[in-house]
């Protein structure tokens, strides 16, 4: 076994049960907290991949940025003391058993489906994820949507704006 | 690494996240779960771009084939980005409303 | 001329209309002379039309389309031929001679009963000339329900009176089912040459199958039989007595019973394409001839004795059509218009001067008190009883010499209801007219003659049955001299070509003529005297006789077998079916789509989980469906 494949694994289950964490968490600090290992464990998975430059935004728009904004907002609540009431017993059965269907049946097709059969991802090498690269690509194809997106952006900031105002 | 391994890996996150958004109640939870399944599908979009440029680069060794993937990965997390902001910005307000986010309150659709 | 013969039923209708809308406004001489104006108007030019007729032959009017689907049509047509224009001479002729004696019997009544009276009579006359005229078998239809409906609403003239009201409903439902026969048949008829103009469907009639013919014709008789009081549905006409007596007269001699005649006259070569009908209608008009005759022996009210000599001769006229002799049978509708009118209209006259005392027991020694009205009956009996030369015993002896060269059984028959004819019809001319008076004192002392505009019909119509009979003198007497029969020729000259009528020998004839007339006359003879003292008429019935009293429980027998199961079945149907199957069903479905929705309504929660819930779990059926070779199963065998 390589040290990628010790490595995939140890990140994979790092990000599942990081993620099963942010679930059971009564508190949503702490809810927080093991989003930003998943994201930690997810950034891993892009520098295995080599696509840095995705890992490094991951890290620093997910990991940074979001998450600082929501472990703001959490703290502005004072929700960060175990508030949340149950849910119903059933309605909490009811989505983990449709989950795990939805797990189950996704599985088993992505298991039969021929497509996928015997190919690979190239882990360790590739430079499509260098930053020269996609810049090269952005600025040139996707110039575009690039150039919209800050419109979306600045249409957010607006909206958060005006939303988050006290009227 | 085979393909199948990272879509079962973000099946499963992915599932997780579906699972988070129908337990939980808490509103900035279920949010999180939404960026969890965000970023599952993220990682999926990396994996086969990589697989993509993978089976490419056998016939052309200056391909630049599967770079599109990690740019959708680039623009998803543009509008999270943007969402998050904006979502955040309503859970605000609705707290400052009703003095909680606990989704079982947003009920007024029924009406 | 026939170009204008719209007119003879739009002026009745104009009469209806005017007097049914103003009956509250006009003053009753106002509302006689419309309603008999128009009836007279409506006669003279039926006279036109006649004579038209009879020098340029038939033709048929087109008004307007009616019914027109596609390259279906129904014209809204007048046939005008010998027989229509014969029917709507009786029709508006007697009905003329109906409504101007109406005039003064209906004296009594208040002003808008009186208008309601004569627009009804005026509708009445109206449906009758709508459905003779009718150049199809949906125009004669519409008449054909008009006059059911008419009939139902003068039946019920009085509506004050439960009896009568009953009375009414009887006849309007023993029609309706007569009706439903002959609208199955039209229906048939539409269904399997896809017309019903008389032409076309007589011209036509070979491309049926002997079967389809056999069937259309036997509807077309149930037709007949209820509204020409035929057996089983004959009931209603007896008790039809309850409307006023012109009314009567007016249903038994111009308008409705002779509908069913005229209809199966008009159809005259399907019967005879269809032997087995023929019989048929031949058979029952027979057994309804002997039956109604038996009865009207023992009846004791006035109407209601010529209410089963009608019946009675209807039976004849159905076993002249059904043996053929289908101008024998017009000409006894003709004859027996006359002689039947006259004595509904004698015997109005009667129960008026009686003040409504309509029971022969009470009556008696009329003779001296009013001798028109004697006179008159006396006429109108020697001719139903089929005394030579009054117009009864033409028409008659035509019908039963007919149905001798058929079967010489149906002449045998015959001949005795015609004897029982004679008897009743002189039995009741005895008890009223002669001996003593048995009423009342008060009665007796009011006695007097009816006025003219009464006597004036009774004698117009005494002089037609007395002459009426001789536009139809049989070919024995002199050739070539039965004009009526000439006249008609055209209508029934198919049938006359398919059927192989062997005639009698003269010496034959002259023999059953001389016997049957001697016979009359002996019972006529025996009856008079018999009845003329009126000894037994107050005692008590026995045996057979007390059976015919009762007119052999028919009514009972149909209200037994009929009514009262029928009844229980509504009951049933009401407390059982009604409300626990068909009000739990209706309710049922509402109560369940009520509680569904109660239930649907949860899953508008409003709230996201349950939204999203439910698009997971539709997520994962969308996959099992979609992708259906991937089963639980199949996966969990390869996961293990």
């Amino acid at each position: 076994m390589s040290i990628t494949q010790i490595m995939f694994f140890f990140l994979s289950a790092l990000a599942v049960f990081s993620a099963i964490m942010v679930l059971v968490s009564r508190n949503p600090v702490h809810s927080v907290l093991w989003l930003i290992a998943v994201f930690f464990a997810i950034s891993g998975h892009y520098i295995l991949l080599n696509a840095q430059f995705l890992a490094i935004v991951n890290l620093i728009v997910y990991a940074g940025a979001i998450m600082v904004l929501f472990l703001f907002v959490i703290m502005l609540m004072n929700l960060n003391k175990e508030s949340e009431p149950n849910k119903h017993i059933w309605m909490k059965l009811a989505g983990a058993i449709s989950g795990g269907c939805f797990l189950m049946v996704m599985v088993s097709l992505v298991r039969q489906a021929a497509d996928f059969q015997g190919k690979e991802a190239l882990v360790g090498t590739g430079d499509i994820g260098l930053i020269k690269n996609l810049g090269k690509a952005l600025f040139s194809n996707y110039v575009v949507p690039f150039e919209i997106s800050s419109v979306l952006f600045l249409s957010a900031m607006v909206g958060a704006v005006v939303i988050g105002k006290k009227e | 690494m085979p393909i199948q391994y990272y879509i079962y890996l973000s099946l499963a996150l992915f599932s997780i996240g579906i699972i988070g958004v129908l337990t939980r109640r808490n509103a900035i939870i279920v949010f999180m779960c939404i960026e969890l399944m965000l970023n599952a599908v993220n990682l999926l979009l990396v994996a086969f771009s990589k697989m993509h440029h993978g089976t490419a680069l056998a016939t052309d060794a200056a391909t630049t084939a599967g770079i599109d993937g990690q740019l959708f990965v680039f623009f998803i997390m543009v509008v999270a980005a943007a969402e998050v902001s904006v979502g955040l910005a309503i859970i605000v307000m609705m707290y400052r409303n009703i003095h909680s986010v606990d989704i079982n309150f947003l009920n007024r659709l029924k009406n | 001329m026939s170009k204008f013969v719209y007119l003879v039923p739009l002026f009745p209708l104009i009469g209806f209309l005017i007097n049914g809308l103003g009956r509250k406004s006009l003053s009753k001489s106002m509302i006689s002379v419309i309603g008999c104006g128009v009836m007279l108007a409506s006669f003279v030019v039926s006279l036109l039309v006649f004579f038209d007729v009879k020098a340029n032959g038939a033709t048929t009017v087109e008004l307007f389309s009616f019914i027109r689907s596609a390259d279906f049509q129904i014209p809204f047509a007048f046939q005008v031929d010998q027989l229509s224009s014969l029917f709507l001479l009786i029709i508006t002729g007697i009905g003329f001679l109906i409504h101007l004696y109406s005039a003064a019997y209906m004296h009594e009544e208040e002003e808008q009963h009186f208008g309601r009276y004569f627009a009804y009579l005026n509708l009445f006359v109206f449906s009758m000339l709508l459905l003779v005229l009718g150049a199809n078998y949906v125009i004669m239809f519409i008449g054909w329900e008009g006059v059911g409906l008419c009939s139902y609403l003068l039946i019920g003239y009085w509506f004050k009176n439960d009896q009568y009201n009953y009375a009414a409903k009887k006849a309007f439902v023993m029609n309706r089912i007569g009706d439903l026969g002959f609208l199955l048949a039209v229906f048939w008829l539409l269904f399997k040459l896809g017309t019903v103009t008389y032409g076309d469907v007589f011209s036509r009639v070979s491309e049926l199958s002997s079967f389809d013919i056999t069937a259309i014709t036997i509807l077309l008789f149930v037709g007949a039989m209820g509204k020409s009081a035929q057996i089983p549905l004959y009931t209603w006409l007896p008790d039809a007595m309850a409307g006023p007596t012109p009314v009567s007269a007016l249903i038994h001699a111009a308008t409705m019973v002779t509908a069913g005649i005229y209809m199966i006259a008009r159809s005259n070569i399907l019967y005879t394409m269809a032997p087995v009908s023929q019989a048929l209608v031949a058979i029952v008009g027979l057994a309804t001839a002997i039956f109604a005759a038996t009865i009207a022996l023992k009846q004791n009210d006035i109407k209601k004795v010529l209410a089963y000599s009608t019946v009675s001769q209807l039976g004849y006229m159905f076993l002249g059509l059904g043996v053929g002799a289908y101008t024998g049978a017009v000409f006894h509708v003709m004859t027996h218009a006359f002689f039947k009118a006259l004595l509904f209209l004698g015997a109005g006259s009667v129960i008026h001067a009686m003040h409504h005392e309509q029971d022969i027991r009470k009556m008696g020694g009329l003779k001296k008190h009013m001798p028109i009205t004697h006179i008159t009956f006396l006429l109108a009996c020697l001719a139903i009883a089929g005394i030579p030369p009054f117009s009864g015993f033409f028409s008659k002896d035509e019908i039963l010499m007919a149905a001798f060269s058929a079967n010489p059984l149906y002449y045998y028959i015959g001949l005795v209801g015609a004897l029982m004819t004679a008897f009743y019809m002189f039995r009741l001319y005895s008890l009223t007219f002669l001996g003593s008076f048995r009423g009342t004192h008060e009665q007796a002392h009011h006695l007097h003659e009816s006025p003219s505009p009464m006597t004036i019909p009774l004698i117009v119509l005494a002089v037609l049955s007395v002459l009426g009979g001789f536009v139809g003198i049989p070919e024995v007497f002199a050739s070539d001299a039965h004009s009526l029969e000439n006249f008609l020729a055209p209508i029934f000259a198919e049938s006359n070509k398919l059927a192989h009528a062997h005639h009698l020998t003269h010496s034959q004839e002259y023999i059953m003529m001389g016997v049957s007339t001697a016979l009359i006359i002996g019972v006529i003879i025996f009856a008079v005297t018999k009845f003329k003292k009126a000894a037994d008429v107050n005692d008590e019935n026995t045996g057979v006789a007390k059976v015919l009293e009762n007119k052999w429980y028919v009514d009972e027998l149909y209200d037994n077998i009929i009514v009262k199961p029928l009844h229980l079945l509504s009951v049933f149907l009401k407390n059982i079916l009604e409300k626990n199957i068909i009000d739990g069903v209706v309710n049922g479905v509402g109560k369940l789509v009520g509680y569904g929705s109660r239930q649907l309504r949860l899953l508008q929660s409003g709230q996201v989980g349950n939204y999203i819930l439910v698009m997971v779990m539709v997520m994962v059926i969308f996959v099992l469906i979609w992708f259906n070779d991937i089963t639980i199963m199949n996966f969990l065998k390869k996961l293990f």
